[in-house]
């Protein structure tokens, strides 16, 4: 059984959407302790990475403690971007920090015509094999919607660029994130969702 | 490289996609969650739906339709159309939209772009412009085109964006429905006084049109309706002309 983490972020219907499609058997934990029992855990996300706030405490303690116990975690946007130590966007809420390296804002380039926010669809590079972006090309191209974004490390496994290079996609051990929707990245998104299912016992 | 957008737009009554000319003129385009399936296939990059008549019997008429659409797609989905407040924006949000649009109420109650943009983040919240030329400038109208809102569409642009908006759907009212073109010079004109998305609309007629306004227009969408309803031209052939172009699309 998948967690899904409602903290109040506003994919949540979409991802949930996503997962009844791939049939996968899912619940909305009501408490921390129910996480626990979770064979993969997804933390949605989209927004204002202030909203994590809402995870800081027993939310925090429990999946750190599964995480810790070995259960597979996907975090999705600022689901993704909560993996780390933090972000200059809401500069007094921690992260989970499980990945090193802080989220920052991205500085576009007026005069190239790169906007802040990146909103579209835009093309990945892959550095290294991963589990999660297993079966997708080189250059597959998924739906993008932020303004923040963390820096490209020993843990991306995916890599876009716009105006500079950040994380698109990471994995460390059984940990995975991704900055980008693959609830809205059409066939190629429900590729990376069924593979990080895939890892989930 | 960011892709430019190619974005498919039904406006809806009742259930029903419609489609008129200089937002008059009314007829049948089909049914949603129909057209959605086939532009989900077809490689549409972003759908809108947008209720045109958005009078409050028809409100939950719409929740049905956003949910029948939402659950033919994994693409993103805008929703607009007689939102006029947080509560309006969150029924359309719980039903499955990605994104909401404003247009009138955007203009008579400002705060209402903060509010949802705190509330939802701004890639959540599409500020709609329509206007027309007139003079050197672009006036703004609101009430569906029917009621002149004494703006120009530069200056409300930059004010949307300053208030939270995250992108801007920019409607040329002398072009809608014509298939003449979009309105590259207007749509330039706001693209450069932002730094946010603005997605054109109003005008696509054939191919060169979409080549036009992604260079001309310095658009990062352009949003079409008629054009893909009656599959009169096809998605994929459309992208493929722009990459020839060296226009980047998602293939």
């Amino acid at each position: 059984m998948i967690a899904l983490i409602d903290y109040g972020a506003g994919n949540l219907t979409s991802v949930k959407k996503a997962l009844v499609s791939l049939g996968t058997e899912f619940s909305i934990p009501a408490s921390p302790e129910d996480v626990a029992s979770a064979s993969g855990i997804i933390v949605p996300g989209v927004g204002h990475f202030a909203v994590t706030g809402a995870l800081a405490g027993p939310w925090q303690n429990a999946i750190r403690r599964a995480v810790d116990g070995g259960t597979p975690l996907l975090g999705i946007c600022v689901g993704m971007q909560w993996l780390f130590e933090g972000s200059d966007e809401a500069p007094g809420v921690p992260g989970l920090g499980v990945l090193p390296g802080r989220v920052r804002r991205l500085q576009g380039d007026m005069a190239a015509r790169l906007k802040v926010p990146h909103v579209g669809w835009n093309a990945i590079s892959m550095p290294k094999p991963s589990r999660l972006l297993d079966g997708l090309d080189s250059g597959a191209y998924v739906y993008f919607t932020h303004s923040y974004a963390a820096p490209v490390t020993d843990n991306c496994v995916g890599a876009t660029a716009h105006g500079e290079a950040f994380a698109a996609a990471v994995e460390h051990g059984h940990v995975f994130g991704v900055q980008f929707h693959p609830e809205k990245s059409s066939a190629a998104g429900l590729r990376i969702l069924r593979n990080f299912l895939g890892t989930c016992a | 490289m960011l892709t430019k957008r190619i974005i498919a737009c039904m406006d809806v009554r009742d259930g029903q996609v419609v489609k008129g000319v200089q937002f008059q003129q009314l007829r049948h385009a089909g049914d949603p969650a129909e057209l959605a399936r086939r532009y989900n296939v077809e490689g549409i990059d972003e759908v809108v739906v947008l209720d045109i008549t958005a009078t409050l019997e028809t409100r939950q008429a719409l929740a049905r339709t956003i949910r029948a659409v939402a659950s033919e797609i994994f693409l993103p989905l805008t929703v607009g159309g007689g939102i006029r407040t947080e509560e309006d924006a969150a029924a359309v949000v719980d039903a499955g939209a990605d994104k909401v649009s404003l247009n009138t109420a955007a203009l008579r109650q400002p705060a209402l772009i903060t509010t949802l943009a705190e509330r939802y983040g701004s890639q959540a919240v599409i500020v709609a412009i329509d206007a027309k030329r007139r003079d050197n400038g672009y006036a703004v109208y609101v009430r569906s085109g029917t009621s002149d809102a004494a703006r120009d569409a530069v200056e409300w642009a930059r004010e949307a964006e300053s208030r939270g908006a995250g992108e801007i759907l920019l409607t040329s009212m002398d072009r809608d429905g014509t298939r003449s073109g979009f309105d590259c010079e207007m749509t330039a004109a706001v693209s450069d006084a932002v730094n946010i998305p603005v997605i054109a609309s109003g005008g696509a007629g054939d191919i060169q049109h979409f080549a036009d306004v992604f260079t001309a227009g310095h658009a990062d969408a352009a949003l079409a309706a008629s054009i893909f309803h009656y599959a009169d031209t096809s998605v994929t052939s459309l992208k493929q002309f722009l990459r020839g172009q060296g226009i980047p699309v998602r293939l």
